[in-house]
């Protein structure tokens, strides 16, 4: 088995046995279970804004497990080991956006997909939605592993983080949630340029933070 | 050099460890300066000196973990660190938790077994890594270094917490570790069970500035 495909079963392995993945579905069910209370049971205004709550949940659950992406590791020892073994802090890092990747995006999608009936979205819209949060679960889980990297070894890391996302989300939350409303379906295709440009860009910011946190 | 303890596999000829004028600066510190030294095949080094003078931060300089200031270091051959940090997952057991690492040195389940064996932590191979104590973790950390094969071992405090009978083993399989041709390089404030070919004593720079000054 290569060095990568190993540290990303390990990642992975423990992220669904700790329980841990489990975490930001109940956040974005919780979420998504409140905002009918909040605004009331009118049909019209849920299928309007549904899609766009849903995808601020998903930027918020996005912030749930910063702490356990790197700090964990970093503290064990463990990446001190794959370094000396001359694995660098760019691949690490890649390896990290994978598995997080595996234990965030499948289980997101289903809460969506489970969320998606209590805005009562169905049909084309529910599409729509699934698509488009298939296509930024690689950005959003780049964007967790860059965060988590930048800010370990910081105390209120979580605080920090979630300052950090905020900027850095707003490009997919606009195309994301607006290819809800766009016909045309370019916002799904600006959607994927960012996601993309956020997933090459990761192994690289997140690596030079980690080896600027050892040194 | 010790070529009698160095015919025993063909590679551990061609293992060697040398630094030439090596400085370390941490958080704005000059921790030593123009360090060198020179370990070949089958030969084993010792670092003395007292707390915070650089023993540590010289084996992280030699793993790669931290640049040099100055001066070169020259590594021949594979290179395993066993400093304070565990970096095995607490809640797996023993077993299951060095068999990652067996995976990415490219060892067998066999393997993993000798290592918990020669760290004597045979008995607690399903035990979860959590429930360790102080000497079963220092056990721990050694039984990883064993399992990955590595031609030079870097051993921060190796005998820390364990106890009497525990060092004697230990002594034995670095003992082994050098017939093999392989090399050591230990800071330990208690004396290893092993003959030391090199011993370096880092002592604080600013003990020497001042006795430099004295000299003037």
């Amino acid at each position: 088995m290569s060095a990568l495909s190993n540290m990303i079963w390990r990642d992975v392995r423990q992220s669904y046995a700790s329980g841990g993945t489990w975490l930001p579905v109940i956040f974005y069910l919780s979420a998504a279970t409140l905002f009918p209370f909040a605004v009331g049971p009118d049909r019209e205004l849920l299928l309007e804004t549904g899609g766009g709550i849903l995808w601020i949940a998903a930027l918020l659950a996005t912030l749930l497990p910063l702490d356990r992406l790197v700090q964990p590791d970093l503290d064990n020892g463990l990446h001190d080991q794959l370094i000396v073994r001359g694995i660098t802090d760019e691949l690490i890092a890649f390896g990290r956006l994978i598995s997080h990747w595996l234990a965030f995006g499948p289980p997101l999608l289903f809460a969506a997909f489970l969320a998606s009936g209590l805005m009562g979205l169905e049909g084309p819209p529910l599409v729509t939605l699934l698509v488009s949060l298939a296509i930024a679960t690689p950005a959003l889980a780049g964007l967790a592993v860059m965060i988590a990297a930048l800010t370990s070894g910081l105390k209120g890391a979580g605080a920090l983080g979630g300052l950090l996302l905020v900027p850095l989300a707003i490009p997919l939350l606009i195309f994301g949630a607006g290819s809800l409303s766009d016909q045309s379906g370019s916002a799904l295709l600006f959607l994927g340029a960012v996601s993309l440009l956020l997933v090459a860009v990761t192994p690289f910011a997140a690596g030079a933070a980690l080896k600027a946190a050892r040194e | 050099m010790n070529s009698g303890a160095s015919t025993e596999i063909g590679k551990g000829s061609n293992i060697t460890l040398s630094a030439t004028g090596l400085s370390c600066v941490r958080g704005g510190n000059l921790l030593f300066r123009n360090l060198d030294l020179e370990l070949r095949s089958g030969q084993a080094g010792m670092l003395t000196g007292p707390n915070g003078v650089g023993k540590s931060s010289l084996l992280r300089l030699i793993a790669g973990l931290l640049p040099a200031f100055a001066g070169e270091i020259q590594v021949t051959g594979s290179v395993a660190l066993c400093d304070n940090k565990l970096a095995l997952d607490e809640h797996l057991p023993l077993e299951a938790a060095l068999q990652f690492w067996a995976r990415m040195d490219g060892r067998n389940t066999e393997d993993v077994g000798q290592a918990m064996t020669a760290a004597g932590l045979a008995h607690l191979a399903e035990v979860p890594v959590r429930y360790f104590s102080t000497g079963q973790r220092q056990r721990a950390r050694l039984a990883r270094t064993f399992l990955g094969g590595a031609d030079i071992w870097l051993l921060d405090e190796p005998v820390n917490g364990l106890d009497r009978d525990s060092v004697d083993q230990l002594g034995d399989v670095l003992q082994a570790h050098l017939q093999r041709g392989g090399i050591i390089l230990a800071a330990s404030h208690i004396p290893l069970p092993i003959p030391a070919d090199l011993a370096i004593d880092l002592q604080p720079l600013e003990q020497e500035l001042e006795q430099l000054d004295a000299c003037l």
